[in-house]
């Protein structure tokens, strides 16, 4: 059972922390810690969001998964891809194909060069275009969107694109980085409903995001960062019930969604919630020492 | 269909095109225009105040002493020595755009005629070394930026620097005395050999002249287009959208190839052209090194025989090349980049 399980795991990451080596003033050089200890796992058919204040080593999770971590980056742990070590061989092996990124802005792509030779990769072949072009469509997007270049796109047709890049390979694991700042909460639920889509058909989808409300609506699982460490793991459901979560953090972001801020009246018998009276902020940076 | 559609396209976008282009080009014409007129009139003041004595200049010390104060009256009356600074430069201004830009003194030719001789001179040796460093630099450039701190880059800087911060006339002076007083293989100076009739000189024994300038004039040229490419592909490659591409599985040669050349050529077509005031400010060093008798010399021997009439037409003559050059960019990168032309044209 335990090792049917590990199968099905598209991405098992163990323990991975990233740092940066910094130059300090002089010749000094200092040692940042940006990733500790972070644990996550993606199955197949499933949306987990990693949700976390900004700094909290998001999007260096997504880039260390990647392999594109900046030269001065090192990293330790274990990242596996179905259940086989993701060497930094084997990843660039794998990347743009079997591993693909959604990244967070219209920055990502090439300022000088059309969309559509970008969603293509400057293949040519009838195949790769009768695609490309099934995909825009399907993400409501218009033809003419291949001949443009990405300053002649708005907000919302940029991140369509971006997801499209994503869609024009038949990924196993999605990595969506912040795809939805910007968008008002109908275009971001749509374009969710496209990685439900890619999960659907057999991906693993890794959410990254600081928006707890959508992680929470569209993913199966959230896990929680906190200055590069994971505070919390849980089933997406939980956060309907504060009661099924465990950690302070976690119990206060949940109150910080709209719709989930709590009464007057509640907050004054608010003994057994776990949430210390300094407030959470101050409590987490005693205890994570940020 | 495909045609059909392609044609209409390219109508539409050759239409946004021209128009922006042409509003575009009148607007720096016009920017190039009144930049000539400062430099000439900046040139004409400069003279003006000079101790250059158009009479002595002129007539020549001797036969001056040798006229009565009536002559030398009837004489400054003539040429209008008296006449306000800013009369002098209308007058002259006048005359040079209808094309007569005076006679030179130390040629007995008109201005003009000598310009153009000198400049045709010049010109093999500007264009090629034009060309030559800029090529050069931008490939080095490429090379050097593609990755930073590599060995490759270390050497393209560490030479680059090193070049910029030695002087074009002791580069030249290195070059002669190694590769003509040394090896003997080319010419010590000149333009073309001694002694031969004009019917006689090949393109070859041109060339042969023109090699050494040239290298000097490109090889600190290199130096300004690498380093200032190499930046501009460092920040390229280190770019949110080649991070990207990298995450899509894009190779590194492919990376450089598809989207560092294509975002670096802009600033590198821009910075080639405005270099051409570079290479003529060098030449004057250059050709003097050489005694190579183009535009740069002629400017110094005016300089220095008080050869007014001549120096001026000559600062006007290389203002106008190194504006062309800077109004030959700007519209360049209207055309070619999307985001000027297509931007522009919404």
């Amino acid at each position: 059972m335990e090792n049917h399980r590990a199968e099905e795991e598209i991405l098992t990451v163990k323990g991975l922390s990233v740092s940066f080596t910094q130059y300090d003033r002089g010749f000094g050089r200092k040692e940042i810690q940006a990733v500790t200890d972070l644990d996550l796992r993606i199955r197949i058919g499933e949306i987990v969001a990693v949700v976390g204040a900004s700094g909290s080593g998001k999007s260096l999770l997504a880039h260390a998964v990647m392999g594109i971590l900046p030269y001065n980056a090192s990293m330790s742990g274990e990242i596996l891809f179905k259940g086989t070590p993701l060497t930094s061989g084997r990843v660039r092996r794998l990347r743009g194909r079997e591993l693909v990124l959604v990244p967070q802005s219209v920055t990502y792509l090439d300022p000088l060069m059309k969309t559509g030779q970008q969603l293509t990769k400057g293949r040519k072949n009838p195949e790769i275009l009768e695609k490309c072009k099934n995909i825009l469509s399907s993400c409501g997007l218009g033809l003419e969107v291949m001949d443009k270049y990405p300053f002649q796109l708005s907000g919302g047709m940029a991140r369509r694109v971006l997801i499209s890049t994503a869609a024009m390979e038949d990924a196993e694991l999605v990595i969506a980085d912040e795809p939805t700042p910007g968008l008002d909460k109908k275009t971001a639920m749509g374009v969710m409903d496209h990685f439900r889509q890619m999960a659907d058909r057999g991906a693993g989808v890794l959410l990254i995001t600081h928006d707890l409300e959508l992680a929470v609506r569209s993913a199966d699982r959230v896990t929680v960062l906190y200055g590069g460490r994971t505070v919390e793991e849980t089933e997406a459901f939980s956060f309907l019930d504060e009661g099924l979560l465990k950690h302070p953090y976690t119990k206060a972001l949940c109150r910080s969604m709209p719709g989930k801020w709590p009464s007057a009246d509640a907050l004054e018998n608010d003994r057994e919630s776990g949430i210390p009276d300094e407030g959470i902020l101050e409590y987490m940076r005693k205890e994570y020492g940020r | 269909m495909g045609v059909g559609r392609r044609a209409h396209r390219s109508g539409r976008t050759g239409h946004g095109t021209g128009k922006t282009v042409w509003g575009l080009l009148a607007f720096q014409t016009a920017r190039m225009a009144l930049l000539v007129a400062l430099v000439s009139i900046l040139a004409f003041v400069l003279l003006s105040v000079s101790p250059v004595d158009p009479l002595q200049t002129n007539v020549g010390q001797a036969a001056l002493g040798a006229m009565s104060p009536e002559q030398v009256e009837r004489l400054k009356g003539y040429w209008g020595v008296d006449l306000p600074p800013a009369e002098r430069y209308l007058s002259w201004a006048a005359d040079v755009l209808r094309g007569d830009m005076g006679t030179s003194l130390l040629y007995r030719r008109p201005v003009a005629e000598v310009i153009w001789e000198k400049l045709s001179n010049s010109l093999w040796l500007l264009a090629s070394s034009w060309l030559l460093s800029g090529l050069l630099g931008f490939t080095l450039g490429v090379l050097a930026g593609r990755k930073r701190g590599r060995l490759c880059d270390r050497l393209v800087t560490g030479y680059s620097l090193l070049a910029a911060s030695t002087p074009a006339f002791w580069t030249a002076m290195v070059l002669l005395m190694v590769f003509a007083v040394y090896f003997k293989w080319f010419p010590i100076g000149l333009s073309v050999p001694i002694g031969v009739t004009a019917e006689e000189i090949a393109l070859g024994d041109r060339i042969r002249h023109a090699v050494l300038p040239a290298a000097a004039l490109s090889l600190t040229g290199i130096s300004s287009v690498a380093l200032h490419t190499r930046e501009k592909m460092v920040s390229i490659m280190e770019s949110d959208f080649v991070l990207f591409a990298r995450a899509r599985g894009e190779s590194e040669t492919s990376i450089v190839l598809r989207h560092g050349l294509r975002n670096v050529l802009i600033p590198a077509m821009t910075l080639q052209f405005a270099s051409i005031s570079e290479i003529i400010g060098g030449s004057v060093l250059v050709e003097q090194v050489f005694s190579y008798p183009g535009l740069g010399q002629a400017a110094v021997t005016a300089g220095l025989g008080s050869d007014v009439p001549l120096l001026l037409g000559i600062t006007v003559v290389t203002a106008v090349l190194a504006a062309s050059g800077n109004l030959a960019a700007s519209i360049l990168y209207g055309i070619v980049d999307p985001r000027i032309r297509k931007g522009a044209a919404r």
